[in-house]
C-alpha cells in the first residue's frame, strides 16, 4: 500500500475523518532469560521499548502480553496476583519469561491531537512565509514517508500520508477526495457540517478511490 | 452532481430533474403558505432553507470547478455567480448589471427563472411573497462559506426572469483560512 493515511481536518482544526490502510499489527513474541537486555519504560501508560533494539523488536514497541496473559494498563495477572509489568520483569525468579511485543500504533485520540497540531503548524508556516499569499504546507517529506496537504478555499484540509515513492497524481487524488466530501458528506442532509463524518457511502467511495489510485501508481512506477 | 442513478439510454438526467425540482419547490412554497399563513414568514423560511443549502453547495461548486480561486473583490464574485454557479445549478445564464459607485453592490439578473416556470402568483400574495427567495438564501450561505458576509434580496421576479441584488457587507476575518489573507 502506497497510501497509509487519509485525514480530513475541519476549519477549526479538528479531525473529522480518518482512513487507515490495513496495517498488519503482528506482534513479536520471544522468550527471554535473566537479565533482560531491553530497556523498558512507561510512556503514555504503555510499557514501551526505549533502548536496545533487537530481533525485530524496535523502539516504541509496546509489551502486549507476558506468558500469554494480556497486559492491561501496565499491569498483568502473574501467578494469580495482579502485578506491575516492570516489577515482574525485574524479578530473576520469574524467568524464563515469554514477552509479546506489539508494533507502535496510533490511537484515534492521538490522531485528533496530531491533526490539531498540524493545523497550527500549517497556520505558522503560512505566516512565516517570506512571500505574500503563501499556500501553507503542501508537501512534507521525511526519510520514511511523505505528507501531502490540500486546503480548500473554504478552509477544509485534506491530508494524505504515503510512502516516498508516491509522487504522481496526488494532487488529483486530493481533489477527488474533496469532491467525495462535497458529494457524500455535505449533500447528506443528516450530516451536520464540521462534525465527524460517519457515512458508509463516503467510506466506500474513499476506499475504492484509494484502491484505484494504488493500482495506478503500481503501474507507473 | 454525482451520477449515482442510472437513467435509460437517451434520457438526460439533468433535464428530468429540472422539472421535478420546479414542481417540488412549488409544492414546498404552497405547503409553507398553508402552514404559516403569512407570506412574509414564508419568505423568511425560504431564505433560511436556501442559506442551509448554500452552506453545503459552496464546497460542491469549488470541488468541481478547480479554476475558481478565492475572490478578492465583488467583480470576481459576480463573475463566478453569473458564469459558473447559476449555469451549473439552475441551467440558465445570468447577467450582472447596475453596479453602484462603490463597486460593492450589483444586480444578478437570471435570464429565466427555472423555479417559477409554471407559476402564477395570486394577486393578493404578489405584493409580499418572494417566490424565489430561496435563491437569495443560497447565495448568502455559499458566500459565507467563502468568508464574505453579503445582503441579498429580490428586486423583481416573474417567470421570465428574476433580479437579485447582492450587497457586500464585510469579510468574515475569523473564518478566513491561513495563507489566504
Amino acid at each position: 500500500m502506497l497510501i497509509q493515511h487519509v485525514f480530513i481536518i475541519n476549519r477549526a482544526g479538528s479531525l473529522i475523518y480518518d482512513w487507515d490502510s490495513k496495517v498488519d499489527c503482528t506482534g513479536v513474541e520471544k522468550t527471554f532469560s535473566y537479565p533482560l537486555d531491553i530497556v523498558l519504560d512507561i510512556i503514555d501508560q504503555k510499557v514501551t521499548v526505549v533502548f536496545g533494539e533487537r530481533d525485530g523488536i524496535g523502539l516504541r514497541y509496546t509489551v502486549s502480553a507476558i506468558n500469554g496473559i494480556p497486559v492491561q494498563a501496565c499491569k498483568v495477572i502473574f501467578d494469580g496476583v495482579e502485578k506491575m509489568v516492570l516489577d515482574v520483569i525485574q524479578e530473576e525468579a520469574n524467568y524464563p519469561l515469554s514477552i509479546r511485543f506489539q508494533s507502535p500504533t496510533i490511537t484515534t485520540n492521538e490522531k485528533i491531537i496530531l491533526s490539531s497540531t498540524f493545523h497550527s503548524l500549517y497556520t505558522i508556516a503560512a505566516q512565516l512565509s517570506p512571500a505574500l499569499k503563501s499556500s501553507g504546507i503542501e508537501v512534507l517529506t521525511t526519510n520514511h514517508f511523505k505528507l501531502y496537504c490540500y486546503q480548500s478555499t473554504t478552509g477544509v484540509k485534506f491530508v494524505v500520508v504515503g510512502s516516498l515513492s508516491l509522487s504522481s497524481g496526488v494532487d488529483g487524488l486530493l481533489r477527488r477526495i474533496y469532491e467525495l466530501y462535497a458529494d457524500f458528506a455535505l449533500k447528506n442532509p443528516f450530516y451536520s457540517i464540521d462534525m465527524p463524518i460517519r457515512c458508509q457511502r463516503f467510506d466506500d467511495a474513499v476506499r475504492s478511490l484509494i484502491e484505484r489510485q494504488d493500482k495506478f501508481s503500481m503501474l507507473t512506477i | 452532481m454525482s451520477k449515482q442513478t442510472k437513467f435509460p439510454m437517451g434520457i438526460d438526467s439533468k433535464k428530468i430533474s429540472g422539472e421535478l425540482f420546479a414542481l417540488t419547490y412549488g409544492a414546498l412554497v404552497a405547503e409553507l403558505l398553508r402552514d404559516l399563513e403569512n407570506p412574509l414568514a414564508v419568505n423568511r423560511q425560504l431564505d433560511k432553507m436556501g442559506y442551509n443549502i448554500g452552506l453545503r453547495l459552496a464546497d460542491d461548486l469549488l470541488a468541481k470547478n478547480s479554476q475558481i480561486q478565492r475572490c478578492t473583490d465583488m467583480h470576481q464574485v459576480a463573475d463566478v455567480l453569473a458564469k459558473i454557479a447559476v449555469r451549473s445549478y439552475l441551467g440558465v445564464t445570468a447577467q450582472v448589471s447596475n453596479w453602484n459607485s462603490r463597486n460593492d453592490e450589483f444586480s444578478l439578473v437570471l435570464d429565466a427563472n427555472p423555479l417559477a416556470e409554471f407559476v402564477e402568483v395570486p394577486p393578493e400574495l404578489a405584493q409580499d411573497l418572494r417566490y424565489s427567495q430561496i435563491l437569495c438564501g443560497a447565495i448568502r450561505g455559499a458566500l459565507e462559506m467563502m468568508h464574505m458576509e453579503v445582503q441579498t434580496f429580490i428586486v423583481q421576479e416573474h417567470s421570465q426572469s428574476v433580479e437579485i441584488r447582492v450587497k457586500f457587507i464585510r469579510i468574515l476575518q475569523e473564518s478566513v483560512p491561513p495563507g489566504d489573507d
